[in-house]
């Protein structure tokens, strides 16, 4: 097998290889440039966006946890005028996929902000964030109401234009199929799951909580099991193309998301093991399906196998 | 040769320092140099052994002690669980080291330069006195709270003027902060560096803001990446906005940053 042979095509979009980078793990792409070659990557999920500049949470924001970490950012953001300014000119000249997240309070802004970045050039598709806590409708309802869910997305795809909308879903809900049908319904192109499990952590020291925010966001390794179970649950629900992540570190992982029937994966908290870790990634994967002597990517996807 | 990487590099040599009630709590770790063009002081790196298992996560941030061609000295205090792990490392392990990172020191050759180290906080300073072109207008002050031993003090007090305060007591304090006071008072026409425990800086801050001092600091928020991604390590400047302290920082001027 060769690296040619890992292109996948979905959605409207087209890339070299199925490995992204996940929103809020790597900036707007160009802080990882130092490190390795972004076009080695298949595409790049941007930071979280908003139509304004967001502070974002009080420190402290992040704490390790036992193979996995919390984050209580809080979508800290130049806003969406400075991205496209000071970050797309450049980040649009790199030969990969490039998916601008957004973040927003409410349906019409969300439907605004996905018409300012589906009419820049740069921008390959969109990922809708409905899966942040701070937001006024419901607060961390919001994701995981399916009729708002689905109203987001509606609101998005009417200002879309020919961008493809990719909803980013929450696992913190009681059945992630039914929210997954409602972005569906909403005609999202796609889906991209899991966002963070709600966490927290606390020191018995000084009796405080580890982030300011009390709760946060638990990504990494700690995860992967709840993200694949997520993915198979909505994969064997909707017809839609899915993008699996959560707690991919290897190869191996990455393919068991494909295996499950994900299209393509998104790598996060593991560009904090080191920030040359995704580049390395297809090259990895392409070996591993050679092992398993695997002719092309798509032979592999979906291909679980439940004994009866 | 490269601005900054990230590469796998070998522990060259691992060298318990001084002796405290805890054993090995303080050590110089030093590694393969990369293909860097440069590092300044006040630069840091981030590294994290290569086979350390999922549960310590992130790489760890730490300043540039000293280096040469050949290698890069780290000076570690064992504090938490990442650097207890670190503490076990030999001779000729692997490590992930990204970097040099962040800003660096101002070096005003001519201009009469106080250094105040707080503890652990006297590693960057090794390398700015090593690199600094005349070494004869620094001025170290060093509080400390373990033995003197365990620190790389007597490397610089030989290269400079230096003095050091112990903090044995908790009554041993006021004397340091007044030292500190009338140091910055000294130097209020000349540059004031300051690396240390939160504290310390403050109370620096608060002198040179009283003295019109220019003075500046070297943050060591928890981070990530190192990299300027995650927004996990930031600080708020002096306008009150959130900015990531290892690309923009880790050194802001005292009167531009909250600590």
């Amino acid at each position: 097998m060769e690296a040619k042979d890992l292109q996948v095509s979905f959605a409207g979009l087209s890339m070299s290889n199925p490995v992204m980078t996940a929103s809020g793990t790597f900036g707007f792409g160009l802080e990882f440039a130092p490190y390795g070659d972004l076009s080695k990557l298949g595409g790049i999920v941007a930071k979280g966006l908003s139509l304004k500049p967001r502070e974002g949470n009080p420190m402290p924001r992040i704490a390790e946890t036992p193979c996995g970490m919390l984050n209580a950012i809080g979508i800290q953001n130049p806003g969406v005028e400075a991205f496209v300014k000071q970050a797309l000119p450049a980040l649009k000249r790199q030969d990969t996929a490039v998916v601008a997240n957004l973040y927003a309070c409410d349906p019409e802004e969300f439907g605004e902000l996905g018409g300012i970045l589906a009419a820049e050039e740069g921008v390959h598709a969109l990922e809708v964030n409905v899966s942040c806590p701070n937001v006024k409708e419901g607060g961390a309802a919001f994701g995981q109401d399916p009729i708002q869910i689905a109203r987001v997305t509606e609101s998005v795809k009417k200002r879309s234009g020919d961008t493809p909308v990719i909803v980013k879903l929450s696992p913190n809900v009681s059945d992630i199929a039914t929210c997954a049908r409602a972005a569906v319904d909403g005609g999202a192109d796609a889906l991209s799951l899991i966002n963070t499990l709600i966490g927290m952590s606390v020191d018995v020291r000084n009796r405080k909580p580890r982030l300011a925010n009390v709760v946060g966001g638990l990504s990494g390794p700690a995860i992967k099991p709840v993200a694949l179970r997520c993915v198979h649950q909505v994969c064997r629900a909707v017809g839609v193309p899915v993008i699996g992540i959560g707690g991919i570190a290897s190869a191996e992982d990455a393919l068991e998301f494909i295996m499950v029937g994900a299209h393509a994966v998104q790598v996060g908290t593991a560009n904090f093991l080191r920030p040359d870790f995704a580049f390395d990634l297809p090259e990895q994967m392409v070996a591993l399906l050679t092992e398993l002597g695997v002719e092309r990517l798509e032979d592999f996807r979906g291909s679980l196998e439940i004994p009866l | 040769m490269a601005l900054r990487n990230c590469r796998n590099v070998k522990v060259l040599d691992i060298t318990p320092v001084g002796q405290s009630p805890r054993p090995d709590e303080f050590f110089e770790l030093r590694l393969e140099r990369p293909d860097w063009d440069d590092w300044k002081p006040g630069q840091f790196v981030m590294i994290r052994p290569v086979d350390w298992p999922m549960d310590l996560l992130w790489g760890r941030p730490f300043s540039i002690c000293s280096g040469d061609a050949e290698s890069v000295t780290l000076f570690v205090q064992k504090i938490g669980r990442g650097t207890a792990r670190l503490s076990e490392l030999k001779k000729g392990d692997t490590v992930a080291m990204w970097g040099p990172l962040g800003n660096s020191f101002a070096v005003d050759a001519t201009r009469p330069t106080l250094m105040l180290a707080g503890g652990i906080g006297i590693a960057p300073f090794r390398g700015y006195v090593e690199q600094h072109p005349l070494p004869e207008n620094l001025k170290l002050f060093f509080a400390h709270r373990m033995a003197i031993g365990c620190y790389p003090y007597q490397r610089l007090s030989g290269a400079v003027d230096a003095e050091c305060m112990m903090e044995a007591r908790r009554e041993d304090l006021a004397a340091i902060i007044e030292r500190m006071g009338e140091l910055v008072d000294q130097y209020r026409d000349g540059l004031i560096l300051c690396c240390g425990p939160t504290p310390f800086m403050k109370t620096a801050q608060k002198f040179a803001l009283e003295a019109g001092a220019e003075l500046y600091v070297s943050l060591e928020n928890r981070m990530a990446c190192g990299v300027g991604a995650c927004l996990g390590c930031v600080c708020k400047d002096g306008k009150g906005h959130h900015t990531q302290v290892c690309t923009k920082g880790p050194i802001f001027r005292a009167d531009n940053v909250e600590l």
